[in-house]
């Protein structure tokens, strides 16, 4: 059962259409993730939703109701802002019953759910301190919390861990995972920018450019198999290297670098219903995680030679190092190496990809990786 | 009602939320704004419309009727010859005093202001923040509590009763507000290009010329603009401080309708009315949203 | 924009020291001499006039200064005098009525105004700017208008007469019992724009995440205003209450122009007692006293508002 059907959905501002003839079916108990830049439209989606903005076309539906034109409060959702918006002056306690109770839920109810809200979240000492004598955390727990309490189980993240630092970052997508597999068939929609929160939380990722869904897939697909330039680009950290060229005619697939050699593209696994072959003298990018770009060692099954290069510059990053090699004068490409690398800068090293694991984009306008 | 019989839609509600137009709850919220607004707008119109008329009508008609017979006279009488008192030389000669008040007042003020903000936020010294303290509490200090003590020192200084007198007080007026005004300012500025100013050899009065003044010109439009305003719309300094010779505007405007002896000339008293309204009202309507800042901030000053 | 006045400029004022990286030895006494220059006449002003001044003013208000200050003491004469006068009696009376029903209703008005420009509509700045025009004009403008509108040979009560209501009074400035509220049905008009202006402000300053919170947990507007967005702007509140009350207490030019204290004293307020005093009377002792009451006042409200300050700061410095 979809517990989420958006159809066709339609958003302008005046004459900017933020998002257009957009599809989305979230499935019953499924964590999805709509990642992308700042202006994406992915916030928008999250608000047209929750019933905070008003569209312009489509439809949504929420748990099969149709739910196009009812108030926020009535679509059975909870929402949870990245400002955490809790009322100042209202304890925590007032903060979580504001909404049941002006709902009319009796007295002896509301208590009960506050109180297994709190108790859920471990906030139960906090239940008599205003939001001011609360940390960060803290805060964004009671926001949750708020949501919960709502007893619906489709829930709305937008940004919800952006103004908190790394560290309690960390803690609390721990906390939201863990919070996702104890409810059950619970539905969660959380927008973020933050790649490492997509593939980290998400059973699904929706990659979103320019009001569009550019992607929409699980974390692993959508690291290994972009579907174009832009999601390859978007996710992984350290990023992708892109190395111009063009896709040789012969019989064997291969990829001529510009102004240097040629790479073997036996093993490379093309997207479907397409293949390497129909593209053969066109212009293209080898992108390659910096993981799957190996520095010297012997020729093996699955490798490919890229070329011989100079280690132009080694970072060091604690359990990794980042090692730059040049390639030719305007090719520079980057290998994920053990921390403790015995590599040295100027070193010359034999430069393999793993060509399973690579993509090829066409450099027509789409970027589509073939 | 778009119904979803389209292909792929559920059946209901589908696309915008219908919007009625002229619901009830837009139409008391835009009947409630142009009420209010026809209310703050009376006043002027009264003015205008009182101030066109000829004296029969005004004793015939209604001060909300509209002028029948368009006469400029009353505007004419009130600019050249209405009495104040003992002279009939009309409102030109508070205009000029006014402008001869304002203009140094507001150079002078803001000259001083600015340095002494510039100075409260970089070149702080020990004491500097007490006198800015002190500074500030007298900005809510009653002015009927400074206004004696005053004429006295305008008198030692000999300048009780002249135009130097009333711009130092204007100026000593002005003062709390403004040099807050400034300093806040400044103090957005990042500190950064002070530093490297200074390291570039620029000292005092070079780091303050070339570049906070220049950094600065929004804040001197609305120090500007505060100053204008409330020096024009002075009336109890310019009634004590400026001496006969000089009474500004708003003094002589309230001497032509409230002393005249005889037969009251309601529509010259409103075309003066509208005469001396008319520097601020211009000041306001060009400066749109930095009269809005500048009178946030003014307020301070009451 | 008042809030941030408060905000930036209060707090840091009492002598905090001055920020490491100035290091007064390192820049030296000559450099820092210029700055102590160009700072005299603030220096002057704050110690001479507004110190100098009001302790001049306290002090004199002890002795039986005339016409020209003496320095022969009276003790607390001259105040039992004011008090016994009817005339400042009647002038507390008036500004108390007057303060009260400005704070009151141009707070209401303000407030309202604001949260109705607030909805999203069309033209906003157009009604903004006539809301605020008023404010643009001086209180001798104002009174002079609100004089004549409420005239009552040709003014409102004509007009309403001449529509058949013969028997219609509304005469504020003739009648002795209601003629201040006749003064402050014209400060409302001349400064309610200002306060819906702070107030706007404010309710700007709310974080659109809270209205979107509360949407979702179905509270109603109304109630959002009432119950979450009003006890946000506190501060703002706070700021304007300060700003009308010390703007009242030096009420003066509007009672001049508009009604010059009458009928007989009934709208006499105590910044033309002492303006009266000091000039036209020649009774420096009195006039001094009635002033250092006015200061008095303006005390009682300004401290606890610098308190309320200090005390709302240190709460959102955990927020």
């Amino acid at each position: 059962m979809a517990s989420i059907s958006i159809r066709k959905l339609g958003v302008n501002y005046g004459p900017v259409k933020v998002l257009e003839d957009l599809d989305l079916e979230v499935e019953t108990g499924e964590f999805i993730v709509l990642l992308g830049p700042s202006g994406c439209g992915k916030s928008t989606l999250l608000n047209c939703i929750a019933g905070l903005l008003d569209i312009n076309a489509g439809q949504i539906l929420i748990k099969d109701r149709n739910v196009t034109w009812l108030e926020p409060k009535d679509r059975g959702i909870g929402m949870v802002f990245q400002s955490y918006a809790l009322y100042p002056q209202m304890t925590v306690r007032g903060n979580l019953s504001f909404g049941i109770r002006n709902a009319g839920l009796p007295k002896e109810e509301v208590d009960r759910r506050v109180a297994r809200t709190a108790k859920l979240l471990h906030i139960e000492e906090l239940l008599e301190r205003k939001p001011a004598a609360l940390s960060g955390g803290q805060r964004q727990r009671v926001a949750i919390g708020r949501a919960l309490v709502r007893d619906v189980d489709v829930f709305l993240f937008d940004e919800p861990l952006s103004n908190l630092d790394a560290k309690l970052r960390a803690e609390l997508r721990v906390e939201i995972k863990r919070l996702h597999d104890k409810l059950e068939s619970n539905t969660m929609v959380y927008v973020t920018h933050d790649q490492i929160e997509a593939l980290t939380l998400a059973d699904r990722i929706a990659v979103m450019r320019s009001g569009l869904i550019q992607q929409l897939a699980d974390p692993h697909t959508i690291y290994h198999r972009p579907k174009n330039l832009y999601v390859a680009s978007f996710i992984g950290s350290p990023g992708m290297n892109f190395i111009k060229g063009r896709l040789g005619d012969g019989a064997v697939p291969s990829f001529m670098i510009a102004g240097a050699g040629t790479v073997d593209l036996k093993a490379y696994s093309a997207e479907e219903g397409g293949g390497l072959a129909s593209h053969a003298g066109e212009e293209a990018l080898l992108g390659l995680r910096p993981e799957h770009v190996i520095l010297g060692g012997e020729p093996a099954d699955g490798l490919a030679e890229v070329g011989k290069g100079v280690i132009d510059i080694i970072e060091p990053m604690g359990s990794d190092s980042l090692v730059w090699v040049n390639l030719g004068d305007e090719i520079s490409v980057s290998s994920r190496q053990e921390g403790d690398t015995s590599l040295r800068k100027g070193q010359e090293v034999t430069v393999r990809g793993n060509i399973a694991n690579a993509s090829v984009f066409g450099d027509d306008e789409s970027q589509r990786r073939l | 009602m778009a119904e979803g019989a389209l292909a792929g839609f559920a059946p209901g509600p589908l696309g915008p939320r219908p919007k009625r137009p002229f619901a009830p709850k837009t139409i008391m919220l835009y009947g409630v704004l142009v009420v209010a607004a026809l209310y703050y707008l009376m006043p002027l119109y009264v003015m205008v419309a009182t101030s066109l008329k000829g004296m029969p009508e005004i004793r015939l008609g209604n001060i909300f009727a509209p002028p029948l017979e368009i006469t400029f006279a009353p505007w004419v009488k009130a600019w050249d010859s209405a009495c104040t008192g003992l002279y009939c030389e009309g409102l030109k000669v508070g205009f000029w005093n006014s402008v001869k008040i304002l203009v140094p007042g507001v150079i002078i003020s803001i000259a001083i202001a600015s340095v002494s903000g510039y100075a409260l936020s970089y070149w702080r010294f020990r004491g500097s923040e007490v006198f800015f303290t002190i500074l500030l509490f007298g900005a809510f200090i009653p002015y009927q509590v400074l206004i004696y003590p005053i004429v006295i020192l305008l008198r030692e200084l000999g300048m009780f009763g002249s135009l130097p007198g009333i711009t130092l007080v204007h100026t000593i007026f002005g003062m709390p507000i403004l040099t807050l005004l400034f300093r806040n300012y400044f103090a957005s500025i990042p500190v950064e290009l002070f530093k490297a100013a200074r390291v570039d050899g620029a000292a005092f009065w070079g780091i303050f010329l070339k570049i906070m003044v220049p950094m600065s010109l929004p804040i001197f439009v609305v120090a500007t603009i505060i100053q204008v305003t409330g020096i024009w719309n002075d009336f109890l300094f310019g009634v004590i401080y400026a001496g006969t010779k000089n009474f500004p505007m708003t003094v002589q405007l309230n001497n032509i309708v409230n002393s005249t002896q005889g037969v009251k000339e309601y529509n010259v008293n409103m075309a003066a009315t509208i005469l001396t309204g008319l520097v601020p009202l211009v000041v306001y309507f060009v400066s749109g949203k930095l009269f809005v800042r500048g009178m946030a901030a003014g307020a301070v000053k009451g | 924009m008042e809030s941030n006045i408060a905000d930036k400029a209060v707090p840091a004022a009492p002598g905090g020291p001055p920020p490491d990286w100035l290091g007064r030895q390192w820049w030296g006494l000559r450099r820092n001499l210029v700055a102590k220059i160009a700072t005299l006449p603030m220096v002057f002003t704050a110690l001479v006039v507004f110190l100098g001044g009001t302790l001049w003013s306290i002090f004199y208000s002890f002795t039986k200064s005339k016409s020209l200050p003496v320095e022969k003491f009276v003790g607390f004469a001259q105040y039992e005098r004011l008090f016994n006068t009817k005339r400042w009696i009647v002038s507390l009376e008036n500004i108390a009525i007057f303060g009260i029903c400005s704070l009151v209703f141009s707070l209401v008005i303000g407030f309202l105004l604001a949260a109705l420009l607030d909805q999203k509509i069309r033209f906003e700045n157009t009604f903004r700017t006539i809301f605020l025009y008023p404010f643009a004009l001086s209180f001798i403008i104002t009174g002079l208008v609100w004089q004549w509108i409420l005239n009552p040979e040709f003014g409102i009560q004509q007009v309403v007469r001449s529509f058949g209501f013969e028997e219609f009074v509304f005469n504020p400035l003739r009648d002795p019992e209601i003629v201040i509220y006749g003064v402050l049905i014209a400060g409302l008009w001349q400064g309610s724009g200002l306060v819906m202006v702070l107030m706007l402000a404010g309710l700007r300053g709310i974080e659109e995440d809270i209205w979107k919170a509360a949407r979702v947990d179905g509270i109603p507007a109304w109630k959002t205003y009432l119950i979450i967005v009003i006890p946000m702007m506190r501060p703002v509140f706070v700021t304007t209450l300060v700003l009308i009350a010390a703007g009242i207490v030096k009420v003066f030019d509007l009672v001049v122009a508009q009604t010059a204290g009458g009928p007989g004293i009934a709208s006499e307020v105590p910044a033309k007692y002492v303006y009266d005093y000091l000039f036209a009377r020649g009774n420096l002792g009195q006039g001094l006293a009635a002033s250092t009451v006015m200061l008095l006042s303006v005390l009682v409200v300004l401290i606890p508002w610098m308190y309320l300050e200090f005390g709302s700061r240190r709460q959102q410095k955990h927020g």
